[in-house]
């Protein structure tokens, strides 16, 4: 059984045109979702209908088996965490360890078990040293890093990054993406991260391509990238090498379907030795 | 010379236990009607130095000239609200300052505020909305109800139309998607090769600085370390990696393929070039 079911979901900011339109979809424990699509496409919306930020208009959307409707909002809430763009707008405490803090404390965790998760969670992103720091003195990354944090001490099973590098410089950009890719590998949660970023797309396991509330595209990175004509017509940018692959072809070369320069690289190596 | 400066320090909260040396005896010359990268990490001074374009601050000492205006300390600063007619600032999400009712109003609300009549204003905005790319039936639309890009481009509208002659962006895409920032990307070049515009744009991606620009300035600690033309600085990842930041494609894949043991040509390559050079390396070998 999926443990997200989306069907026939629709939601609309205002009378003109759904943001989201009758789109349909299936996820998967334990897989890390990249979610891509032009500025307006419905990626976030989707985001905060899953997590029940937003109310639809009308489908359904089942989490771990369990409708989400006003009975249920509470339960699949707390089975779901969420990280936001811009690092100065979900930084609550005044100190690194206040902001972990601070969710426990609306779930009312008991005072003498709070340490040791706060601990456990500031280590997992790498801000042990800044347990006492306050937000002034922190980069984007590392206040993002404290909501990751924050996020994850309320053992949520889904995680949703909604664009959660794109405010950050490229130090920042790398922390972060790092601590998805660790959570991704150690931690079985369910990832999914709306992103504009291809090098991200690429690890990912599935993507879903977003265009005008419709979903366009739902597939592996290597099957998605194989339709660059279509990714353009959607505001899309393909892999770097893919691009290279096609100017080698001109000349005679075709290096095949690879999605990494990694993968091409060696792959036109390979074929420059064996003949 | 366009922009010059000279020894220029910037001190914050000089004086007090809050003092932070934000420029530290600055010296650039920066050529009129040319393309040119602000780099750096955060905090490296990046935004400082570029708020001294317009005399948003002023330095602490040294000497600034900016177009035939002369900032120096201790002198009496007169004329400084024109050069901020003249030198345009761009700030980071600069859709969030849109406030009037209409797009016209409120690209037409610098020159107004800068004492042209209703009428004039008018034509200078309409002028500016044609250069962003933003058509006549946007004139009499409510800001909020246009798409993020358009926002964007309704703002730098409201900076062209006092026309000036150069032009200061800060992180002018960020937060837009890839097609977006190319579209961006296409104006701020229409701007500089059509209009002669000087540009500036501070900016963390390296693709841009490698496709759009001429030259790159790299601020550190308050500093000029680097300033140099585009092919240059570009010449392999070095100066990227120093910064800490992902050298464009076509570098990486150019080193990526020496690193393996390809011959790859020496200084700048287009990917056509590379990929001819590379493809003739696979064919011969059969």
């Amino acid at each position: 059984m999926a443990l997200i079911e989306v069907k026939n979901l629709k939601y609309s900011y205002d009378q003109k045109k759904p943001a989201v339109d009758d789109v349909s979809f299936e996820i998967e424990k334990g897989l890390y979702y990249t979610i891509i699509g032009h500025n307006g496409s419905g990626k976030s919306t989707i985001a905060k209908l899953i997590a029940g930020l937003l109310e639809k208009e009308s489908g359904e959307i089942i989490i771990d088996g369990m409708p989400l409707n006003r009975e249920n909002l509470y339960k699949i809430r707390s089975k779901i965490g969420i990280v936001f763009q811009n690092p100065d707008n979900q930084f609550i405490g005044s100190t690194v360890q206040d902001d972990i803090a601070f969710s426990l404390e609306n779930h009312c965790v008991p005072q003498e078990e709070m340490d040791d998760i706060i601990n456990t969670f500031a280590e997992k992103v790498g801000m042990t040293k800044y347990l006492h720091s306050e937000p002034t003195h922190l980069s984007g990354g590392q206040k993002q890093r404290v909501a990751i944090a924050g996020v994850l001490a309320m053992n949520p099973q889904i995680l949703i990054f909604d664009e959660a590098t794109s405010m950050l410089d490229p130090q920042g950009k790398a922390e972060i993406k790092k601590v998805i890719m660790d959570l991704h590998e150690n931690s079985g949660l369910t990832i999914l991260s709306i992103t504009h970023d291809i090098d991200e797309v690429v690890t990912s396991d599935k993507v879903m391509v977003l265009y005008e509330g419709k979903i366009a595209m739902f597939d592996t990175p290597e099957e998605i990238f194989k339709d660059e004509k279509t990714l353009v017509k959607l505001r899309l940018d393909v892999p770097y090498c893919l691009k290279f692959a096609n100017e080698l072809k001109k000349y005679g070369v075709d290096p095949g379907h690879e999605i990494t320069t990694e993968g091409l690289v060696e792959k036109l190596w390979q074929s420059s030795l064996k003949k | 010379m366009a922009i010059k400066f000279e020894k220029v320090s910037h001190v914050y909260s000089d004086g007090t236990p809050y003092r932070y040396v934000a420029l530290a005896d600055v010296d650039l010359e920066l050529t009129e009607g040319k393309m040119t990268a602000i780099i750096g990490q955060t905090g490296s001074g990046k935004s400082t130095l570029v708020q001294h374009l317009n005399a948003l601050l002023l330095p602490t000492s040294g000497k600034l000239t900016v177009l035939d205006k002369v900032i120096e300390v201790g002198k009496e600063q007169k004329g400084l609200k024109a050069l901020r007619g003249q030198v345009g600032l761009v700030f980071q999400f600069p859709e969030y300052q849109l406030f009037e009712e209409t797009v016209l109003k409120d690209v037409a609300f610098g020159p107004k505020n800068f004492g042209l009549k209703e009428e004039e204003a008018n034509e200078k905005a309409r002028q500016a909305m044609t250069m962003v790319g933003l058509g006549k039936e946007y004139e009499e639309r409510s800001p909020l109800e246009m798409s993020g890009g358009q926002k964007r481009r309704t703002a730098i509208a409201g900076i062209l139309a006092m026309d000036p002659k150069v032009l200061v962006l800060d992180e002018p895409t960020a937060g837009l998607d890839p097609a977006g920032t190319k579209s961006m990307m296409e104006l701020f070049r229409k701007l500089n090769k059509e209009y002669g515009k000087t540009v500036l744009i501070v900016t963390h991606d390296m693709e841009q600085v490698f496709a759009y620009c001429d030259e790159v300035v790299v601020v550190e600690n308050g500093k000029i370390r680097v300033h140099t033309t585009v092919e240059d600085f570009f010449r392999d990842s070095t100066e990227c990696r120093k910064m800490g930041v992902l050298p464009p494609d076509l570098i990486v894949l150019k080193e990526m393929l020496r690193d393996k043991g390809f011959k790859v040509p020496e200084g700048s390559v287009t990917m056509k070039e590379l990929a001819k050079t590379i493809a003739g390396q696979v064919k011969k070998h059969g």
